[in-house]
């Protein structure tokens, strides 16, 4: 008899077991990787009132099949994939009972991009450098460092069998909101640290013009089409860090937002940097969604990432069983 | 010389990270400064920094704004740049790095000898004999960048990247040269071949050494290269590593 856990029918396009993210190793050229859309992840964890940062399966596009060999309570968050279990829809942003026999269905996401997949009591998956998230490109992290395959099977740690209270869920509010269209979709940023690479026009033209999401996107970093970034010279930069949101102006003058699988260091201008509470929206644009971007001050931007997390502190309170 | 010390740039890198940046150009004192400073961040106990990564001439600072704002963050960094003194950096690390030249192990070595003009010794004999300064660790996983190469071994990359150069390669890259931590495609001359890895996720730790850490190549023989990988394989190799007080 299998051990309680999931068994993958079909892997879907692209599906990753992702946590918070490689944190301590860039220095020595280990990306961070890590969930693209950070807050879905935490709030699907919160939700199974697991550790907000516990590894959760990442989807993209087109989520995957499953078999339960074990009953959870699970959340979906992020993009929806029109998740269904015996035909009927699974809420998303909610807390779910499966059970042993279930069949979990997603199929391609109408909105959005990624989608996250939390389990009670999180999968048995080991720690490598202090991370559970794959990283592709070295090949580690995750289940053998790989997206998920047909046949692959992922154990429960410490599964949940109960039947969550309905008033558990996070349906429309502030965090679960995504702008749905591309007129609404802005993305605020901090210009540096080499804003000085572009000309005043260049900047002009990159805070009022509309950007493009090109299919040249993936996890380590978003493409733009759209109007050339005037620059005072050759962008090249002697190399240094690249920190998540960092918008490169390579040769072309188009940007690239350097997402989660992002190198550590590069040698293009970064002259801005999506803020993080904007991220999220970045990693749900798919090719062919159009962005704005902006310029916001520090301190605001500081304020509203304190702001978030503190609302995280508070669900997880508001979601703490009663003793 | 004198004790006037000049600030770095501070520069914003989103709302979760800061650049601080000491200059412009490649040198040993610039990234001398970049490496005291992620010393005196990473060692002592300031609270909100979640990692640092020194690069050439700057210090990438990622912190949790929770913790520690940017403008109490700057404060604190330039507090602490007045404690750290970048020219008395301690102990310096070496580590000997074997390597087998030419043949199968380094398919252009001869290609690098014709370019420039020397005999495949003398092309082996100035390659392991500087100490190289690895400025910062990138691109891969535990590749390092390294200073110090007989600007006389410069050779241009191959017009064609290879699809695939295997870990361990050691090459050499117009003034550059370095070692492929892991299998990756690349337009670098190939010269030689290490048995050690300088990344094993499975090592602790993972990677051997660290950006501002010095390496000094040691040419091998083939039979020395198999027995090294015997010890490897049976967990009986030491890493020779040697200690050297800075002055």
């Amino acid at each position: 008899m299998n051990k309680p856990g999931i068994r993958i029918q079909f892997p879907g396009l692209l599906t990753t077991i992702q946590d918070d993210g490689r944190i301590g190793y860039q220095e020595f050229g280990i990306s961070a990787s890590g969930a693209m859309d950070l807050r879905a992840m935490r709030l699907a964890n919160i939700l199974v009132r697991n550790n907000k940062d516990e590894a959760v399966l990442e989807m993209t596009l087109m989520g995957a099949v499953m078999t339960f060999t074990g009953s959870n309570t699970i959340a979906i968050t992020g993009a929806d994939q029109g998740a269904i279990i015996d035909g009927i829809k699974v809420p998303l942003y909610t807390a779910v009972a499966v059970h042993a026999g279930d069949t979990l269905i997603f199929g391609s996401a109408a909105t959005g991009c990624r989608t996250y997949l939390a389990f009670a009591g999180g999968l048995v998956v080991s720690e490598i450098l202090g991370s559970k998230s794959t990283n592709l490109k070295c090949g580690i992290g995750g289940l053998q460092g790989r997206q998920l395959k047909e046949g692959d099977e992922l154990e429960f740690v410490n599964p949940v069998d109960e039947a969550p209270d309905p008033k558990r869920n996070l349906r429309d509010t502030p965090l679960s909101r995504y702008p749905d269209s591309n007129s609404q979709r802005i993305l605020r940023i901090i210009p540096g640290p080499q804003a000085e690479y572009v000309t005043e026009k260049g900047m002009d033209t990159f805070l009022s013009s509309v950007y493009t999401v090109t299919p040249r996107s993936d996890r380590m970093g978003c493409n733009f089409d759209g109007p050339v970034i005037e620059t005072r010279d050759k962008t090249d930069i002697i190399s240094d860090g690249i920190p998540f949101g960092a918008v490169q102006i390579p040769s072309g003058g188009k940007p690239i937002v350097m997402m989660a699988d992002r190198q550590t260091t590069g040698g293009y201008a970064k002259i801005g940097t999506v803020i993080s509470v904007d991220l999220p929206i970045l990693a749900q644009c798919k090719p062919g969604d159009t962005v704005r971007f902006r310029q916001i001050s520090m301190n605001k931007a500081q304020r509203l990432h304190r702001k978030e997390q503190k609302q995280y502190a508070a669900i997880e309170r508001k979601f703490t069983p009663l003793k | 010389m004198t004790d006037a010390k000049v600030l770095p740039r501070f520069l914003a890198a989103g709302d979760c990270a800061l650049t601080v940046e000491f200059g412009n150009e490649i040198s040993e004192e610039i990234n001398a400064q970049v490496m005291a400073l992620k010393k005196a961040l990473t060692d002592g106990k300031t609270g909100g920094i979640t990692e640092a990564v020194p690069t050439y001439r700057s210090l990438l600072v990622y912190y949790d704004p929770l913790q520690i704002s940017y403008a109490a963050l700057v404060r604190r960094i330039k507090k602490s740049l007045r404690y750290t003194d970048a020219s008395s950096s301690g102990k310096k690390r070496i580590f000997e790095i074997p390597v087998c030249y030419g043949g199968k192990y380094g398919a252009d070595l001869s290609d690098v000898a014709t370019h420039t003009g020397l005999s495949e010794a003398a092309v082996i004999s100035r390659h392991s004999a500087p100490e190289y300064r690895i400025y910062m660790l990138g691109f891969l996983p535990g590749f390092a960048y390294l200073g110090g190469m007989d600007e006389s071994l410069a050779t241009p990359r191959l017009d064609t990247p290879r699809e695939k150069i295997p870990a361990g390669a050691v090459a050499i890259g117009g003034r550059q040269t370095g070692i492929y931590p892991v299998a990756s495609p690349g337009g670098w001359r190939l010269i030689g071949t290490t048995p050690i890895a300088p990344y094993d996720p499975e090592r602790t730790p993972s990677i051997l050494y660290n950006a501002g850490d010095y390496i000094r190549f040691r040419p091998i023989d083939e039979a020395e290269f198999s027995d090294i990988r015997d010890r490897l394989a049976q967990n009986t190799y030491q890493y020779l590593v040697s200690e050297e007080v800075d002055v």
